[in-house]
């Protein structure tokens, strides 16, 4: 069955074609329509996890068309499935599903545009892990993005979703194309698209300033995709807007897909050529951090509940981001386990947001402070997805965060772990402040102001307001995926199954051993000793510390009135918002300058690291 | 090795991103977004070009005759159609735009509440 790589994307692409042509004939029976696009992700997700198993063994690479390369030549396509790639496949393929589920009764009516673009984005975010073409990688980019985009302004008669779409659209195509720009400089240096087969070219010549260039625009439109700052901007405008199902996807996967981009571009093919690992490693790691305490801030002081959640998916980015750049089997390890465990908990907060949304008609903290008690489960589920959040043990994102904090620790940088805990208490104190307000009434009140009825309004065509019940199929999708959650990180045989994937993936030459000549790899050589996967008090201490913390700071943030130190009418970081503003203005034009700022930067300090 | 292609491509790409910082008008940022990605062609073109080549047709002409490289103009033929893809998705957005809200600029479309 090695048609199996194949038909992940296939059957996506298909099912969007049909259901797009037979659109007009199945009319009202949207039940009918609602079906099979579910069928279809869950198929996917089906196959993907048969893939994750078998390949734990060995990477498989599966050649369209059977045109394989001949004496390391390639003229071929090829996917190539290694555990980490189909995983995060399944991952993309879960949120899908889960999200598809949610709007059955979520939409009051639904188009058949929106079930295509679901499919099609769900075949995009696949094809893009599974790809073994630096080109492809591209265009598989380029379908998740437009079809992002396109479900970004689901609902165009808006300005804040026609806003966000454009934003992102305009970003990430930016960067698109600085990346195609980087694959045709790389293409004219060594001929080839097939990335084993460019790795073995630059890796056999010396290093060029060329290969820097080709690097650097690589992962640029990576950067942009992955919200690293300060590339991130649009991601807070765009998840604000999007409807709640995409928000689980761009947040849960789509994101991380662009960092799984920069691991897979630097592991494949530029790594050995690039040399300098140390100083590259540090370049990144800053990166992350810089990109981590900047989502928390942003995010603590955010009152609009998706925006809350945008500027989180931000902060965690950059942590993702330093676990790849620690360069370690353990810290890929940690941001693998991190990746499921925080895309399975962020995408049930979003669920449950929705629900909030469908019940209440809006997402702003302020207006809806205790008006969601009667929402009893709703606040459960959402509770301990905050706990997932916040990294409480045995959650995964738990597991993930202790690894990366164990491997930053052996590699000299111990200052990462106290960051990140503050990151963690940061956003974890935000969201459980949502909680507590939200669904248990706790805190004072908030006084009522005309500006706020205003911002509580803002979103509400998006379902109809005001429902007596909470759909099963609505509440039962984000419970699950909270056990999900759970229930990984519970798993005592994790952490060296993701390690073993980890130093697989890593392993330069084994990949292309793997794609270039059909070799099966049973032991790869890792790039830094393999380190004990086991928990240590530490990361129980850390993970438990960081969930108290982020209770007592949502605590302080509910009931900071009641604080003797504070004097009265101070609201607490109403001194930021202008500065904040200013930088989130909203025109894109400003984010593109962004971006051409950070890039020449980032290309500066790269050019003088590899020399 | 020639140079000048590689120039025309940086100047493009940076005429494309000066316009898109500083449009005040939809439309002339997508049409500028067009102008970056067409600085990918020169690229993708220049990669490709053998001086005083056939183009790879293969007939009626003498064997090992030097041919510019076929993948190129695939690669190059991809990207028209992405380019497509997303120009058109713009649009419609910025038709959107205008229709709604009567304005076509980013600054004052960002501004607008509600």
């Amino acid at each position: 069955m090695d048609q199996l790589l194949a038909f992940v994307v296939a059957v996506p692409l298909l099912v969007a074609a049909a259901i797009t042509a037979a659109g007009p004939l199945l009319g009202r029976r949207r039940r009918l329509l609602d079906a099979i696009a579910i069928l279809a992700a869950a198929s996917v997700a089906v196959m993907l996890a048969v893939i994750m198993v078998r390949t734990a063994g060995g990477d498989e690479v599966y050649w369209f068309a059977g045109i394989r390369p001949a004496r390391g030549a390639v003229i071929g396509i090829d996917f190539e499935a290694g555990s980490l790639s189909a995983g995060l496949a399944l991952l993309a393929a879960l949120l899908v599903t889960a999200a598809m589920t949610f709007s059955w009764r979520y939409f009051q009516r639904v188009a058949t545009h929106y079930h295509t673009l679901m499919l099609t984005f769900l075949a995009g975010m696949a094809g893009f892990c599974l790809t073994g073409d630096i080109f492809d990688m591209f265009v598989w980019f380029e379908l998740m993005g437009v079809s992002a985009y396109a479900l970004t302004a689901y609902r165009p008669e808006e300005r804040g979703p026609l806003q966000g779409a454009l934003n992102f659209a305009i970003t990430n195509s930016v960067g698109a194309y600085l990346s195609l720009s980087g694959i045709g400089l790389i293409y004219g240096r060594t001929g080839a698209l097939n990335m084993a087969q460019i790795g073995v070219y630059v890796s056999r010549h010396p290093a060029s300033q060329l290969v820097v260039v080709a690097f650097l625009l690589i992962i640029s439109g990576l950067l942009i995709k992955s919200a690293i700052v300060p590339f991130h901007f649009w991601l807070a405008d765009a998840h604000a807007v999007a409807p709640t199902p995409a928000c689980v996807l761009f947040s849960g996967v789509m994101v991380e897909l662009g960092l799984y981009g920069i691991a897979r571009v630097y592991w494949s093919m530029f790594g050995q050529a690039l040399g300098h690992r140390a100083a590259i490693s540090h370049v990144f790691v800053a990166l992350g951090v810089l990109t981590a305490v900047a989502g928390a801030l942003f995010c603590f002081r955010e009152r609009h509940i998706k925006r809350m959640l945008a500027f989180s998916t931000i902060s965690h980015a950059g942590i993702f981001l330093t676990g790849i750049a620690l360069l370690t089997p353990l810290g890929l390890t940690g941001t693998a386990t991190y990746v499921a465990g925080h895309g399975l908990v962020k995408a049930a907060l979003f669920l449950c947001t929705g629900i909030v949304l469908h019940r209440l008609g809006s997402v702003n903290e302020t207006w809806l402070h205790g008006r969601g008690r009667h929402l009893r489960v709703t606040g459960v589920v959402f509770t301990l997805a905050a706990f997932g959040l916040a990294d409480l043990p045995p959650f995964a994102t738990f597991l993930g965060k202790g690894y990366i904090d164990d491997s930053a620790w052996a590699h000299g940088l111990p200052w990462v772990m106290g960051v990140f805990i503050a990151c963690a208490i940061l956003t974890g104190g935000a969201v459980f402040r949502v909680a507590g307000g939200v669904f248990y009434g706790l805190g004072d009140a908030p006084s009522e102001d005309a500006e706020m009825a205003e911002m509580a309004s803002e979103e509400t065509s998006e379902t109809g307001s005001d429902k007596q019940r909470t759909p099963l199929t609505m509440i039962i999708p984000p419970a699950l995926l909270v056990a999900c959650a759970a229930v990984i990180g519970l798993i005592t045989q994790l952490g060296r199954a993701v390690q073993a994937a980890a130093i697989r993936f890593e392993d330069q030459a084994g990949y292309n051993a793997t794609v270039l000549a059909g070799a099966h790899i049973a032991h790869p050589v890792a790039i830094a000793a393999s380190e004990s996967t086991g928990i240590t008090v530490t990361d129980v201490l850390t993970g438990t510390g960081s969930a108290a913390g982020a209770l007592v700071l949502a605590c302080l943030a509910l009931y900071w009135r009641r604080l003797p130190l504070l004097r009265r009418g101070y609201e607490p970081g109403a001194g930021l918002t202008a500065p904040i503003q200013r930088f989130q203005s909203g025109v894109v034009n400003d984010y593109v300058t962004w971006i051409v700022l950070g890039l020449a930067c980032l290309g500066g300090v790269l050019a003088l690291v590899v020399r | 090795m020639q140079y000048f292609p590689f120039v025309v491509v940086a100047w493009i790409l940076a005429v494309g991103l000066y316009g898109i910082v500083t449009s005040r008008h939809l439309v002339h940022q997508i049409i500028c977004l067009i102008v970056v990605q067409s600085s990918t062609y020169v690229l993708l073109l220049g990669v490709g070009y053998v001086t005083g080549a056939v183009a790879p047709y293969y007939f009626d002409v003498k064997v090992h005759t030097p041919a510019v490289d076929p993948v190129v103009q695939a690669l190059a033929l991809t990207d028209v159609v992405v380019e497509a893809a997303v120009t058109a998705l713009l649009c419609s957005f910025a038709i959107q735009a205008h229709k709604r809200f009567g304005t076509l600029d980013p600054q004052e479309l960002a501004s607008l509440k509600g």
